[in-house]
């Protein structure tokens, strides 16, 4: 393909689409003063407690901060395997 | 009746803080209220020179708060309208030179006789903010369509809800019509979704604002071009009047049709 066909391929997104989605990202961050790394150790210890109590998916675990008016909201969606857990297979 | 004192303040600097006080002052004057500006960039002052009045300083507010002159010797008269005056700043000294609870007193003794008392803040988030906010019973934030502009509009509006002095009220300035149509601006929607306060101005990008600091004439005053009117606007809605927010985009789209008729060969 030639080059300038590049450009439409890839849909370029518009510039305040991409200013929009920056500024959630640093608003939020902004708020609650967690830095990504502070936040990545805050759910890895929230899914190493639930896990000692129920079996989960690491990788079916969804935790992100959302905004609620002037709020933030740290929201948690953590789907639970049906085992009991210490029950052998 | 007793005054309201609105302070104007945004974080970030340049987005249109002292272009918006000078202008309400202006509209709400000219609506037959009685308006004192207060400049409250010590150190940078130009609300002075916005309104035009730089030659008639006699004492500013470091004078009143220091007590070498007397209120009303601070206070100039713009002539061009019935009740608008300003207190200006001091310009060599900083904003240490007044104190919170001094702005406080100073506004006390103005809410009696005056309808509105509009406080221009410096940018920032230090003593001047600090100074300025604290006598205010409303603040509006001014914000551009930019990113900065925003992000730093939302840290004020978590400080004024800090000082219970909340919630702001937001005036996007400086709105391009054209760059939103084209994708490349933040709307006004998208800037509300983000801050989450409501919405009292929506100011489009207007040269007559520029050409009208150079004269020291503000735009409000012949209510000339996009910009006078929107300030006009905000001005009524601070009255409590209902005003749908203009929509100068489609004016613009009919007057550049308009222009390509009247002048075949195009702009």
């Amino acid at each position: 393909m030639p080059a300038w066909m590049d450009k439409i391929s890839t849909g370029k997104q518009k510039s305040a689409v991409k200013a929009k989605e920056r500024l959630k990202f640093v608003l939020i961050h902004d708020r609650t003063d967690l830095s990504n790394e502070t936040l990545d150790k805050l759910k890895n210890e929230i899914l190493e407690v639930i896990s000692r109590y129920v079996n989960i998916d690491p990788n079916a675990v969804q935790i992100t901060m959302n905004q609620d008016g002037r709020e933030q909201r740290l929201i948690a969606d953590i789907p639970i395997k049906s085992q009991s857990k210490g029950r052998n297979r | 009746m007793a005054a309201t004192i609105i302070t104007v303040t945004s974080g970030k600097g340049g987005v249109g803080k002292t272009t918006a006080v000078a202008n309400l002052g202006v509209a709400l004057a000219s609506n037959g209220s009685k308006v004192v500006c207060i400049d409250g960039d010590i150190g940078l002052r130009n609300l002075d020179v916005v309104l035009g009045l730089e030659n008639r300083i006699v004492y500013d507010l470091v004078d009143i708060v220091e007590g070498r002159c007397r209120l009303k010797q601070a206070m100039i008269r713009d002539k061009r309208l019935p009740e608008l005056y300003l207190i200006p700043a001091a310009q060599t000294r900083d904003k240490t030179a007044v104190s919170p609870s001094d702005m406080v007193n100073l506004c006390e003794q103005l809410r009696e006789e005056y309808d509105w008392v509009l406080i221009d803040s410096p940018a920032g988030i230090e003593r001047g903010f600090k100074n300025t906010i604290a006598p205010a019973d409303k603040v509006l934030v001014v914000t551009n369509p930019e990113v900065s502009a925003v992000r730093d509009a939302d840290r004020i509006i978590g400080l004024v809800e800090a000082e219970e002095k909340g919630p702001a009220q937001l005036i996007i300035n400086r709105v391009n019509y054209e760059m939103i149509r084209r994708g490349d601006m933040l709307t006004s929607e998208d800037i509300i979704d983000l801050l989450a306060v409501e919405l009292i101005g929506l100011v489009p990008e207007d040269e007559n604002v520029m050409i009208a600091t150079n004269r020291g004439h503000p735009v409000t005053l012949d209510s000339k071009g996009k910009a006078g009117r929107a300030f006009a606007n905000i001005a009524k809605r601070l009255e409590g009047q209902d005003v749908p927010f203009e929509d100068f985009e489609k004016k613009d789209d009919i007057i550049r049709r308009l222009s390509r008729i009247l002048k075949p060969g195009g702009e």
